[in-house]
């Protein structure tokens, strides 16, 4: 099986251990992963502001780094949500019935970490090890769009010495929404700020999340109430061995 | 007591002064989390809900796509029924007709039956300019009505209003009340003086003016759904009774209507059953108001029609369980939206009714979202909210676009062309990343108040994944 990482443009740019993660995590479950340099962003964040003649070339530079793989695995809930319920509507209206047909394939391969885990791989124990305290924030893409369900947590309690307590409200929206964050901050800045407290009553050393952008949001805000509460990518905990570190 | 949403400013402004009044924030977590609450409890009750949603945007969907047979139908069997039907292209005909109608009979006094339609085409000040007075019965929109307010929400329109607030209201705008001073904030106080006030309106007014939550085509039968018994008095006390009902609001059958009497109240207010359904077709000889008007509305409905993705909205049987469960509308509340229809429903579909690229208050509604899709999870006809959010950003972005064509483009857009020209290649992303350190430096200092004044930014690794990836061959040197 080919399979390829979708890094995704923000991990690539801002969090580049979490796609050292996500390597180090496949190889120890034997998988060989490639990067295709081609990749650069799914395009969501023009599509999801309107920008749609924007996204094309974008997604053109996404199906030549990806066709052809058999899975394309990503650290992402929302960028495998755009993959694979927007790239249809991009290609359409590029007019281009080529683009068209790559995405029909590329759009059926696109896994988000936890789905290729469980439902590819088979693997609910990664053979992780994490002994500290931690709270789970469901992405809403990953919940919503994609319907990831409990794999994430499901990977989470199989990890050695983590304890997983559950955050009240977790299903609400952190109010990240990519450009809605600026936009209307305001109103984004409100259902942060409930979010971190949120976090802050669990008690939990450590947010894990499926998702970096919401992780940026929350970490920001939690960062900014000196809170003493870190944020993980989902990734960068199940790569931690009993050995230590997970970077390669 | 006139107040409109008319010059209402962009959402995010809007917001803004909302999110800054605690009183309101407070009311607003404080309903709309049992209304959610409710609603959970009684809809994990029914094991076949998922079908029964199903079967509600396919009727809906059917009914849509041969919505002129069906209201054709519905006309002649309204007409053999004894009603009078008449058709108004925009809020300016439907409200003529309702006048027209009062005038004729001399009638300066109408009740009303709380109904969306009416406050959408502005009825109420409507008829106060033709000097005739619209009093409304369902208790929350009396509390809106009297205290010179807007509705903030579909099913509970003073929902931003606490009873130390109505209470208040009630002492300095209520008439007929017998001792306004031994009036308590005890909510059975409060609805025993507006049963009094309301008692005398029903008794006295000969005409009534209602919306109706559907309309059967098969027997010309219109449905209003109510908790308070309020519309059953206005429906069968008046001599006239004036309906005005959107076009969409066509159910072909009564076995369709089934579904949706199903679907609603486990919706809405969270029960089993609402308390009273009240159903009438035309006149009948002798019983209840004798004159029967019935107003069928476009309003921009056709319009909406026409748009491929955005035609689901037309499905909405305005149930509200998108504002209750909308992290959005829980904070800012209903005024923000600057309109009758407020929260997601209300972000698709007053620039479905009204057009894109005209008003910058309507083209900011579809923005008015993080897109976390909670709406669509809990519609009873399946609306897909967020994706009919994206589109219509699509089409305000492209009317801007047409508009633009050789103008001065928006700071959005040009950020938007900067990162299309970027993410064209992995080459010219990894040129681009060399400067993520300066960019997100500079953004801390001097840019993105809108992100730093409450969350701080990242720090830009010393590496991007790419070029760790290049130098390391992934890991591996």
């Amino acid at each position: 099986m080919r399979v390829a990482l979708m890094v995704t443009c923000i991990n690539d740019a801002l969090f580049p251990d979490v796609g050292k993660a996500c390597v180090t995590l496949l190889r120890r479950l034997g998988v060989e992963v490639d990067f295709p340099d081609a990749q650069t962003c799914c395009g969501q964040p023009m599509v999801n502001t309107g920008y749609l003649d924007e996204a094309i070339a974008p997604l053109r530079s996404f199906v030549k780094a990806f066709e052809g793989y058999d899975a394309i695995v990503t650290p992402s809930g929302s960028c495998a949500g755009s993959a694979r319920h927007q790239h249809g509507m991009v290609a359409r209206r590029s007019g281009d019935p080529e683009l068209v047909a790559a995405v029909e394939r590329t759009a059926p391969r696109t896994y988000e970490l936890s789905e290729f885990l469980v439902d590819v791989l088979g693997v609910t124990d990664v053979g992780a090890c994490f002994p500290h305290r931690v709270t789970y924030h469901p992405t809403c893409h990953s919940l919503r769009m994609l319907g990831v369900g409990d794999r994430p947590t499901t990977l989470l309690r199989a990890v050695r010495g983590l304890d997983l307590v559950e955050l009240p409200r977790a299903e609400e929206c952190c109010g990240f929404g990519g450009t809605f964050a600026v936009k209307n901050s305001d109103t984004s800045v409100a259902m942060v700020s409930d979010k971190a407290r949120h976090v802050r009553e669990t008690g939990a050393e450590v947010l894990v999340a499926g998702d970096s952008s919401c992780l940026m949001n929350i970490g920001g805000a939690l960062s900014r109430q000196q809170a003493g509460i870190r944020v993980m990518h989902l990734a960068e905990v199940l790569a931690q061995t009993a050995t230590g570190g997970g970077q390669s | 007591m006139t107040s409109t949403f008319v010059g209402m400013p962009k959402f995010p402004v809007a917001a803004r002064e909302a999110l800054a009044n605690t009183q309101l924030r407070s009311n607003l977590a404080h309903a709309t989390a049992t209304i959610r609450d409710k609603r959970a409890r009684v809809v994990a009750e029914v094991d076949n809900w998922e079908e029964l949603r199903l079967s509600g945007a396919a009727i809906k969907d059917a009914a849509l796509a041969s919505l002129d047979q069906h209201l054709v139908r519905l006309e002649a069997r309204l007409t053999a029924a004894g009603a009078e039907v008449r058709w108004a292209r925009d809020a300016d005909e439907a409200c003529t007709i309702v006048a027209e109608v009062a005038q004729r009979h001399g009638i300066d006094e109408v009740v009303k039956v709380k109904s969306m339609v009416t406050q959408e085409i502005g009825l109420n000040e409507a008829l106060q300019e033709q000097g005739i007075s619209a009093w409304e019965t369902d208790l929350a929109e009396l509390i809106v009505q009297l205290g010179d307010d807007l509705p903030s929400h579909i099913l509970v329109p003073a929902i931003h209003r606490n009873r130390a607030e109505i209470l208040e209201i009630f002492q300095r705008r209520m008439q007929g009340l017998a001792s306004p001073e031994e009036l308590t904030d005890d909510p059975a106080v409060l609805a025993g003086a507006a049963r009094e006030h309301l008692r005398q309106k029903f008794l006295t007014a000969r005409m009534a003016v209602s919306g109706a939550n559907f309309a059967v085509a098969e027997t010309g039968t219109l449905v209003v759904v109510e908790s308070e018994g309020n519309g059953r008095m206005c429906l069968t006390l008046p001599e006239v009774l004036v309906s005005v009902v959107g076009i969409e609001k066509v159910v072909p059958t009564w076995e369709d209507l089934d579904v949706f009497l199903r679907l609603l109240p486990r919706s809405s207010t969270g029960e089993r059953m609402n308390p009273y359904t009240s159903t009438w077709t035309g006149v009948t000889p002798g019983d209840g108001p004798q004159e029967v008007v019935v107003v069928l509305l476009d309003n921009g409905r056709t319009r909406a029609l026409a748009d491929q993705v955005g035609r689901q909205a037309l499905r909405c049987i305005r149930c509200s369980a998108c504002l209750n469960s909308c992290p959005v509308y829980e904070r800012v509340g209903g005024h923000a939206y600057g309109s009758v229809y407020p929260g997601p429903i209300g972000a698709i579909l007053n620039p479905l009714l009204k057009g894109v690229g005209v008003d910058e208050q309507v083209d900011s509604l579809p923005y008015a979202s993080s897109l976390c899709g909670a709406c669509f999870e809990v519609c009873p006809v399946r609306i897909d909210i967020p994706s009919v959010l994206v589109d219509l950003r699509a089409q305000v972005v492209d009317a801007h676009r047409a508009k633009r064509w050789g103008g001065v483009p928006s700071m959005q857009t040009v950020a938007m062309k900067g990162a299309a020209a970027t993410f064209r290649s992995g080459r010219r992303l990894r040129l681009a990343e060399r400067f993520a350190r300066l960019g997100t430096g500079i953004a801390a200092r001097v840019g993105a108040r809108a992100w730093t004044g409450s969350r701080d930014l990242p720090r830009a690794p010393r590496e991007s994944f790419r070029a760790w990836w290049r130098r390391t061959d992934g890991g591996t040197r």
